[in-house]
């Protein structure tokens, strides 16, 4: 519609300035925020012993299970010039608007934290495992060389753990950049946004897929410069004993479970006990019987989403095991997992393409044995499952490919000098070793999809509706009360593999 | 063992959905399920025709009807402004209709002037004040926000809302383009906080002293009047509506409506729809349970809008506002509107 020149140029001397500094301000606060929160969790629960661990080791999950833009409207219920904190200090201190200081909540500080509280997760999650994985002997070398513990800490375990503290960071930045719902609440422009006001506003779709991909560069060329930091260093570990937990002393217990409470208090329990809060008292309509056959279709479609992603990231991972390596499987590899850096509306508009052209291919060479075929996966569920694993399929790749790449090749030699052929070292030697990242990375995916809603709302079949759906669509006119109930079962649907998870997790730590 | 590839082919045609029926008609709808849905349930028991729906955010599903073109299963279209009904049409979606109901029911002003697309319920637009600071004397026309004595006094949501696209957009259609952007950036130095939130926010914000004035469309406060939630019922307390531009061209409206797909297989079903939705009782529905105007003439306001009086509303032809959509958010952005 628009001339596309125009459009850049418009762009260039407006707003453009604005997304990028915006954009790089949010991811830089992002980064920081998942990572201090998720590497000190994952450390004190990996290698540390204090009272409440093992239900702070999940419960430090549990914020995954919160979507972004849940949890920022919450927080503005909360936090809000007009919410119950701010309207009880001006009753008590007889103040009036501009009397006092209090952190505006809707701004980029505060789209930061939101997206810090639920993102760590992603960050934890990888962390704890590399960091219980690390073998005892490293740091007994590191003892007996003269280390103290903060020099442990930052010369042998944070550089081990680097490679798959790296994968859950990515994970959370390119989730930040796809984010949408909280950015546009909280009235902070930046790509996402832009992208949407170019294409909607402006009308001009060329502009707004140039934005984006302009925003893949951008992720390119950041995981390309940590591939290339780390280009010479294999980080193939020995087997051999795993390191036990420190006891701590009362003090720093006390100091370990405050932390745990106050990240699991602010990442879900706040924002939980509102939304219930919100079920019981504002909502309209609370549970009927539909929410069971929008729970099964969450339940088909994330589990589905999930076993898929896992199997293709396996696949992929195999790929280049067993081959050579090569530029052309590691770059579709990498390309693969992209998606997770784009907004769900765009990728659904992506896969819209490729499989109308093949509806209308198939129409027209049926039409000439006088078949009316019409659509057969546009508006249908493989196209949604199609869009889902494009967008989270990176959760997957990353986890299973860093696992991966920790199996030493010498156990596969060792194994073939026992006479195990691939199958066998496929099923009995890899899959017991990356059972737990099998898992999570499902979990994570599986979470996402429950969560996921542009790509849904534009690709489902008709009368079809799904958790995320009906809260989004509840939640009207801006009115998030009566979403509640249904974001409330998103959250307790996602918390079934979390608890499950952890429990196999923790049963597969006992037996190893 | 099942290859993996087998695997995926039969779970991915075990979700292949293939829909057929005799009597039926297909909606993809902007409108919420909610606000829809129990007139189109009151529509299959009238007529006994079974509605599909899909709901989801207008763009997204006019890329979904250009994608699937001519093999589109969907009968109408249903959105929440006119200018994506304007887009709609402009990409060669729709097709006209030639209804004598709807021609006699829906004046002129609120549907295309081919009848390829209807307005079904109009929104409004109006400035809302603080009742206990503003004195109504003090208002006038939307432009007159940008005057001085309004510095600091002004909340509005951002600009990558359709309603202000619109807005704006009725300001070109009535203005030259220059005054229209010299009125932007006046405006925007009259901002009390930067935009942010949905309108509800922007009448809390009034309702608190943090700005004197807004610009929101009715239902949001006609939804905090009736709501469940106490602040927000308090706040809505603290307001009143002011209508502007009653001496000119009117106060601005927007619509909600649908136009039929061009390649509809179900087209007499889909003119059964749009003619029911146009009838009197679903006209009064619109009003009652989501506060928004009637198109239709002698239909019965809810108590609350006849609270707020009639006003005069901008009679422009709101496919205007689709064509100037684009040059308003570039105004918008070089005013610094966010």
């Amino acid at each position: 519609m628009a001339n596309e020149k125009d459009t850049w140029s418009h762009l260039v001397d407006t707003v453009l300035l604005e997304y990028v500094t915006n954009t790089f301000y949010l991811v830089m606060g992002v980064a920081v925020g998942v990572t201090s929160i998720g590497i000190t969790s994952a450390w004190l629960i990996a290698r540390c012993d204090f009272f409440g661990r093992s239900f702070f080791a999940w419960a430090l999950v549990l914020p995954l299970a919160m979507p972004a833009y849940i949890i920022a409207y919450t927080y503005t219920g909360l936090l809000d010039f007009s919410g119950p904190l701010q309207s009880f200090l001006r009753h008590t201190f007889d103040w009036g608007y501009g009397d006092y200081y209090f952190p505006e909540i809707k701004s980029l500080g505060g789209a930061i934290c939101m997206m810090s509280l639920v993102l760590y997760p992603y960050v934890y999650l990888l962390a704890r495992t590399a960091f219980a994985n690390q073998s005892a002997s490293l740091f007994e070398a590191g003892q007996l060389a003269g280390l103290n513990a903060r020099q442990r800490f930052f010369n042998i375990s944070l550089p081990l753990a680097r490679p798959t503290i790296v994968v859950g960071l990515s994970l959370a930045l390119m989730e930040t950049l796809a984010d949408y719902g909280t950015v546009q609440y909280f009235g902070v422009n930046v790509f996402s946004t832009g992208i949407f006001r170019t294409w909607f506003g402006l009308g001009d779709g060329l502009a707004a897929s140039q934005l984006s991909s302009l925003l893949l560069v951008v992720v390119l060329f950041l995981l390309g410069l940590e591939q290339f930091s780390r280009r010479k260093a294999k980080y193939v570990q020995q087997g051999g004993r795993v390191i036990t937990a420190v006891k701590l002393n009362s003090v720093n217990q006390l100091l370990a479970q405050l932390f745990c409470v106050v990240v699991v208090m602010l990442g879900f329990l706040l924002p939980f006990i509102q939304l219930a809060y919100w079920t019981i008292v504002e909502a309209e309509q609370v549970f009927d019987a539909t929410f069971w056959q929008l729970t099964l279709n969450s339940l088909k479609l994330a589990s589905i989403t999930a076993l898929l992603a896992v199997i293709i990231a396996l696949a992929f991972a195999y790929m280049q095991r067993f081959t050579r390596p090569n530029r052309f499987t590691a770059s579709l590899v990498f390309l693969a997992g992209l998606g997770y850096a784009l907004p769900g509306t765009i990728i659904a508009v992506g896969v819209m393409l490729p499989f109308s052209t093949l509806d209308h291919f198939i129409h027209e060479q049926a039409a000439h044995f006088g078949i009316e075929t019409g659509l057969i996966f546009s508006g249908s569920l493989v196209m949604l499952v199609f869009a889902y694993l494009i967008r989270f399929l990176a959760v997957s790749l990353g986890n299973i490919n860093t696992a991966m790449d920790n199996i030493t090749p010498y156990i596969d030699e060792a194994a073939k000098t026992l006479g195990e052929k691939t199958s066998g070292i496929i099923w009995r030697v890899h899959l017991p070793l990356l059972k737990t990242s099998l898992l999570s990375s499902g979990l994570l995916v599986f979470v996402d999809t429950l969560k996921e809603l542009p790509a849904t709302m534009a690709l489902r079949p008709f009368n079809f509706n799904t958790l995320a759906v009906r809260s989004f669509e509840l939640a009207n006119d801006e009115q998030l009360a009566n979403a509640a109930p249904a974001v409330i079962t998103i959250v307790l649907v996602g918390l079934i593999p979390v608890i499950w998870l952890n429990a196999s997790m923790h049963s597969n730590s006992k037996t190893q | 063992m099942l290859k993996p590839t087998t695997l995926i082919f039969a779970l991915m045609f075990s979700l292949s959905s293939v829909i057929t029926s005799a009597s039926e008609v297909n909606i993809y709808s902007a409108r919420k399920e909610m606000l829809i849905k129990p007139l189109l349930d009151q529509f299959t028991q009238a007529t006994d025709i079974k509605v599909n729906l899909v709901t989801g955010k207008a763009d997204a599903l006019l890329a979904r009807l250009l994608n699937e073109g001519k093999l589109t299963p969907a009968d109408v279209l249903l959105t929440t402004d006119a200018g994506r009904l304007y887009r709609a049409k402009q990409a060669g979606m729709l097709q006209s209709v030639d209804s004598s109901y709807l021609n006699q029911h829906i004046p002129a002003y609120l549907r295309d002037i081919d009848n390829q697309w209807f307005g079904l319920s109009t929104r409004a637009r109006p400035i809302m004040y603080s009742t206990d600071r503003v004195k109504p004397e003090s208002l006038s026309t939307y432009e007159a926000l940008a005057q001085p004595e309004f510095k600091g006094k002004v909340c509005i949501r951002s600009s990558s809302n359709i309603y202000n696209q619109s807005l704006v957009a009725s300001m070109l259609a009535a203005d030259e383009a220059a005054k229209t952007g010299q009125f932007l950036q006046d405006f925007v130095k009259n901002f009390a906080q930067p935009p942010k939130g949905g309108d509800r926010d922007q009448i809390k914000a009034v309702a608190n002293g943090i700005c004197d004035v807004t610009i929101a469309n009715t239902y949001y406060l006609a939804g905090m009047i009736n709501g469940n939630n106490k602040d927000q019922q308090e706040a809505a307390a603290k307001i009143s509506i002011f209508w502007p531009n009653q001496g000119g061209r009117g106060t601005h409206v927007n619509i909600s409506g649908a136009g039929i797909i061009k390649s509809s297989k179900n087209r007499a079903a889909a003119v059964k729809l749009l003619e029911f939705l146009a009838s009197e009782e679903a006209q009064a529905w619109y009003a009652q349970t989501n506060n928004e105007y009637p198109v239709r003439q002698g239909v019965a306001y809810s108590p609350l809008l006849e609270s707020w009086g009639t006003f005069k509303a901008d009679q422009i032809n709101l496919s205007r506002l689709g064509e100037l959509n684009a040059q308003a958010v570039k105004l918008m952005d070089k005013a610094g509107w966010r």
